[in-house]
């Protein structure tokens, strides 16, 4: 029956490099989800909501307001969208470095995924999309916690959580494709002396409007930048052409990250 | 004889400047258990990549199931069922789960793979650990997984790679055990090792590599007909004797292998070898007469040991 399968795709385009599995692939890490992975997914959720908790209450009751622009909003209300943004960020990236470090190099899952009638680009897409099934759930679990407070001030903010996955897609991409790079856990490290930087500096407890030109211009270089400019307008409801060219930004590290992505694991597997 | 099921000539591989698999030629049949014999390094595992269409060739041609590895990797591997050198079951997963998801992995309906999981347990027989996690298995059942798992998908080849290195007496005898009844059902089997025992076991023909190279092939039997002699005589005269008592040894027989601690002597009769020693006033201080395996083969063929 195996055969035949593979052999109902043959002639199909890529047919080399992928079968049509990514269903299966899913499948595999709500299995795992449900015995042992669970309790990361938990603490990714619970991260934001305990940062709501403790700045956007406790900093907030020292700074009730903050004007952005012409608008004058609640503390919560400007660092929430931030906080989305970035949960969307740490969980695509967990689950496409550590997670996938791991998969490759320690328990070397794929070289057995890739003994079956599989190819690698149906590993890159079905990890890809269980980063990104998890990104969707982040996000409408913040919203469903941060909506009720009036932390979203418009009907825009629904496109949010689109936005979130958008986020989350980029930075699996590139967090896979820099991992495939990889040759030693250490090296991992480098990934989050980059990211803890990038959290705290990139606008999301005060605008970036307070530093200095040259540190704001190296800080909208930066892609969390982007992509809590992007939740946070579409939360707050300033909708204007700069939110396409931050969705942009992240089509642009898609594609740049599944094309190294799908080269590196066709060197690795395929010497 | 019907057309062989893979067929390669001329096939080579070379990472950089060194080179994996010389230009090897083999065919394998239908049914038949089929092995790649030689030390570490010989070029084994990469000939069984490349067939498994995980590794591409440098030159050469090869053929599995009259198709290309390079081009139909994914249709040839949807006829194999493959066992890796170094386990990799998935850690996160369970010991039914992992059965159940590779099945998935080769596009196979949920109902087919749920009755294929019980029947491979008890296969493997690993019934009782159907809900533990793999991490808590011992190697051999942790490899007698890994063998369940890559049937699954109930594959007409199932390529082992060193199937019982770092495994007990006892385990390794369990899994000849299965892979016999495998054979019986007609699946054909592909083996690399570097234990003569396993290959004389398990193989009727086998290949004997050593730094990419084929240096013989045939079945176990008519490989040691045609390198060796019936039976071996080994004796030990302690390590600062064995070589001065070369001479008067190698005129005494066909051949002679002078190891580190024991000379080996190639006759057809050992226990009449034995007695011309003492006749002549040797006194060795063990002795040891045994009939002639695949490691005398690799002996002879290369001039040194499987397992250095």
């Amino acid at each position: 029956m195996a055969v035949a399968i593979a052999e109902a795709r043959a002639g199909k385009r890529g047919e080399r490099v992928y079968s049509g599995r990514v269903p299966q692939l899913l499948e595999r890490g709500f299995i795992a989800f449900k015995s042992s992975t669970y309790m990361i997914v938990i603490s990714g959720f619970l991260e934001p909501v305990l940062y709501l908790l403790s700045f956007g209450y406790g900093i907030g009751k020292l700074l009730p307001t903050i004007t952005v622009g012409s608008a004058t909003i609640k503390y919560a209300a400007f660092i929430a969208p931030a906080l989305l943004a970035t949960s969307a960020m740490n969980g695509a990236i967990y689950d496409s470095t550590m997670n996938v470090f791991f998969k490759l190099n320690h328990d070397r899952i794929y070289h057995g995924m890739l003994a079956t009638s599989m190819g690698p680009l149906d590993v890159a897409l079905g990890e890809i999309g269980w980063a990104l099934i998890r990104g969707f759930s982040y996000a409408c679990a913040f919203m469903i916690v941060i909506a009720p407070l009036g932390l979203v001030e418009s009907m825009w903010g629904l496109l949010a959580i689109p936005a979130a996955v958008l986020i989350a897609f980029g930075f699996a991409a590139c967090g896979m494709a820099i991992t495939s790079y990889m040759k030693s856990f250490q090296q991992l490290e480098i990934i989050n002396i980059f990211l803890l930087p990038m959290f705290l500096f990139s606008g999301s407890f005060y605008p970036i409007s307070v530093f200095p030109q040259w540190l704001q211009f190296t800080v909208n270089l930066l892609p969390l930048t982007h992509a809590i400019n992007l939740v946070r307008g579409l939360c707050l409801g300033n909708i204007n052409m700069a939110l396409l060219g931050h969705a942009f930004y992240f089509i642009v590290m898609i594609i740049v990250g599944l094309f190294f992505t799908t080269k590196r694991l066709n060197a690795i597997f395929m010497k | 004889m019907s057309n062989p099921l893979i067929s390669a000539r001329g096939l080579t591989k070379k990472f950089g400047d060194f080179t994996a698999v010389n230009g090897i030629d083999f065919d394998v049949f239908k049914g038949e258990s089929f092995g790649f014999l030689g030390p570490n390094g010989a070029g084994k595992s990469t000939a069984m990549r490349i067939i498994g269409a995980t590794s591409q060739r440098t030159s050469g041609t090869i053929t599995v199931l009259d198709k290309d590895p390079e081009i139909n990797g994914p249709q040839i591997r949807a006829h194999l069922g493959v066992v890796p050198q170094q386990d990799n079951l998935d850690m996160q997963l369970s010991v039914a789960e992992n059965l159940y998801i590779y099945g998935r992995y080769f596009g196979l309906p949920r109902k087919f793979v749920k009755g294929k999981v019980d029947e491979l347990l008890a296969f493997a027989q690993l019934e009782e650990k159907r809900d533990a996690k793999v991490e808590t298995l011992s190697g051999g059942m942790k490899r007698r997984l890994t063998i369940a798992r890559a049937l699954v998908s109930e594959p007409e080849i199932l390529m082992l790679d060193e199937p019982t290195t770092g495994l007990d007496p006892q385990a390794r005898h369990i899994l000849w055990d299965r892979l016999f009844r495998l054979k019986e059902q007609g699946v054909t089997l592909l083996i690399t090792t570097h234990f003569m025992d396993e290959a004389e076991q398990l193989c009727d023909r086998l290949i004997v590599m050593d730094k990419g190279s084929i240096m013989a092939e045939g079945s176990p039997a008519s490989l040691i007909k045609d390198y060796s002699t019936k039976e071996v005589l080994e004796v030990r005269f302690g390590s600062d004797r064995n070589q001065s008592m070369a001479d008067q040894l190698r005129a005494m027989c066909d051949r002679i292998e002078e190891l580190p601690d024991r000379v080996l002597m190639y006759t057809e009769d050992g226990e009449a070898l034995l007695e011309k020693i003492y006749a002549a006033n040797l006194h060795p201080k063990t002795s040891l007469v045994r009939r002639s395996s695949l490691e005398d083969v690799f002996l002879r063929l290369t001039g040194r040991t499987l397992i250095e």
